[in-house]
């Protein structure tokens, strides 16, 4: 039985290798995209099965900027890469930051959009991300976090008083009971752990870190195809491009975050 | 290994370039706790065995809650619950003390490893040896002059043992001051796992530390031990 199961599994194989070749010479009429839809508020399954979620509507986007059909395909992340290059589908649109190690197997698109590490401070207390501004400042932190690396990085050398802790909450505790001017953070954490819950409502996001010269908090968030296929990569970019520039990501940006997702970089 | 020790030795040693971390801070939480529970313990322990109950039962309550909860516990209400009470904030020295993560820990250490002292302490002091006493008495020692020259070197002497038990069970207790974002030989082992994702020799390396310094402490008090109880050798 087993035996039957893999020549017949070999043969589907077969089968869909040749018949994606002659697919791939045909004009192109629609974009799959594997997605690990566990990770909201980017992709996720909505209750009657749906894909929704900031990377879902941004796929849509692309794919109606290109005139060409959306689907999408559910895959585990751990595994996301092999299955794109077992052909499973042509794109991966899973929040996946661009990094050396992935860049070897697969390539990235331009920037999708990046979750940018933010500093939260009291409302009226005018600081902002730069060492100057938190000098003689306590900024807490999460141990193990590339915003512990970066602000020990950046702004211990500075003056400015890094205190690490065990866990994020805690950070946000300390905030609160005054022990802290400032917490250097995640965006999205900030936003939705934080600053929508009604502790954080005499809080705000204080600024998103822009200078990192020594590249301690990576990459951006990109979608990757494979490393065979220019066209498509040429085309991804061509949309993305365009629909930064048409407004429609700014719209659906505005949907999920009340911050700057891409980074300082489209302005 | 020697990835984790070229890269953070110097952290798990004594300092990550701005503040003090590693074994050094580990040190002092402990000097610091020790220095402040043994002068709390040496007069709580003779107010403990006092005969009026009015000063027995404060000490007796004092014990009775530092080392009937964990130092965990205590930890977090110091470095946590403190800080979080108005009237705290207004009074500047308070706000001073509590704001700061390392004088919470060195509190609260201090206290909890105190009631232990506290009670090994009162236990030798009841122990001495009712002959030595009436001998002083007989000789017309005041009793300032009975517990300073006779009780407490005596119940001191006798209690060393015990005591660097307490000692060494307070360098174990050390590694909870990261709660209070102190950040000590653990801490830096985290940092360490956090980085390599080699969980084994970044706990390997804190374990080799804690490891040296409870042997270094050992030896020190059998040292102490041959020199204060020579008269029990035989």
């Amino acid at each position: 039985m087993r035996k039957l199961l893999t020549t017949f599994a070999l043969a589907c194989m077969a089968f869909a290798a040749t018949a994606q070749l002659p697919a791939k010479a045909k004009a192109f009429t629609e974009i799959k995209f594997g997605v690990d839809a566990t990770y909201p508020p980017f992709e996720s399954l909505s209750p009657s099965g749906q894909f929704e979620g900031f990377d879902v509507d941004l796929g849509r986007a692309i794919c109606a900027e290109l005139k060409v059909k959306c689907v999408f395909v559910n895959q585990g992340f751990d595994g996301i890469i092999p299955a794109l290059e077992a052909r499973k589908f042509d794109a991966i649109l899973s929040s996946m930051t661009k990094t050396p190690a992935r860049e070897q197997q697969i390539d990235f698109s331009s920037e999708m959009y990046n979750e940018p590490t933010s500093l939260i401070a009291k409302k009226g207390s005018g600081l902002v991300p730069t060492a100057a501004s938190l000098k003689g400042k306590t900024v807490g932190v999460e141990s193990g976090t590339i915003q512990e690396t970066y602000a020990n990085t950046y702004w211990k050398p500075a003056g400015v008083t890094v205190v690490s802790y065990p866990g994020q909450d805690q950070v946000y505790a300390d905030l609160l009971s005054g022990r802290l001017d400032a917490s250097l953070q995640d965006s999205v954490e900030a936003d939705y752990g934080f600053l929508k819950t009604p502790k954080g409502s005499d809080y705000l996001l204080a600024g998103n870190v822009t200078s990192d010269p020594k590249d301690v908090l990576g990459s951006f968030i990109a979608i990757g195809v494979r490393k065979d296929e220019p066209e498509l990569l040429a085309n991804i970019d061509k949309a993305i491009a365009a629909i930064i520039a048409n407004g429609t990501y700014k719209k659906i940006e505005a949907k999920y975050f009340n911050f700057d997702v891409y980074g300082e970089s489209s302005k | 290994m020697i990835y984790i020790i070229q890269t953070y030795g110097k952290a798990f040693l004594y300092s990550d370039g701005y503040n003090m971390t590693g074994v050094a801070m580990t040190l002092w939480l402990l000097v610091a706790a020790c220095i402040i529970g043994f002068c709390l313990a040496v007069p709580l322990a003779i107010v403990r065995n006092s005969k009026h109950f009015l000063f027995r039962a404060p000490v007796w309550l004092y014990c009775f809650v530092f080392t009937g909860t964990p130092l965990y516990v205590q930890l977090l209400v110091i470095y946590t619950g403190m800080y979080s009470l108005e009237f705290v904030h207004h009074v500047p020295s308070l706000n001073q003390f509590f704001r700061s993560g390392i004088d919470c820990t060195i509190l609260a250490f201090g206290l909890n490893t105190g009631a232990y002292t506290t009670e090994i302490f009162a236990g030798a002091i009841r122990d001495t040896n009712f002959g030595e006493v009436d001998a002083a008495r007989s000789l017309g020692y005041s009793t300032p002059k009975l517990y300073r020259r006779i009780i407490l070197p005596s119940a001191l002497r006798r209690a060393l043992p015990v005591y660097s038990n307490e000692v060494i069970l307070m360098l174990h207790s050390t590694t909870l001051a990261f709660t209070a974002t102190v950040p000590d030989i653990l801490k830096i082992a985290n940092d360490a796992y956090s980085a390599t994702y080699n969980p084994f020799a970044s706990f390997t390396v804190a374990a080799i530390l804690y490891a040296c310094i409870s042997f270094t402490l050992i030896f020190g008090f059998r040292k102490a031990e041959g020199h204060f109880l020579a008269f029990q050798k035989r």
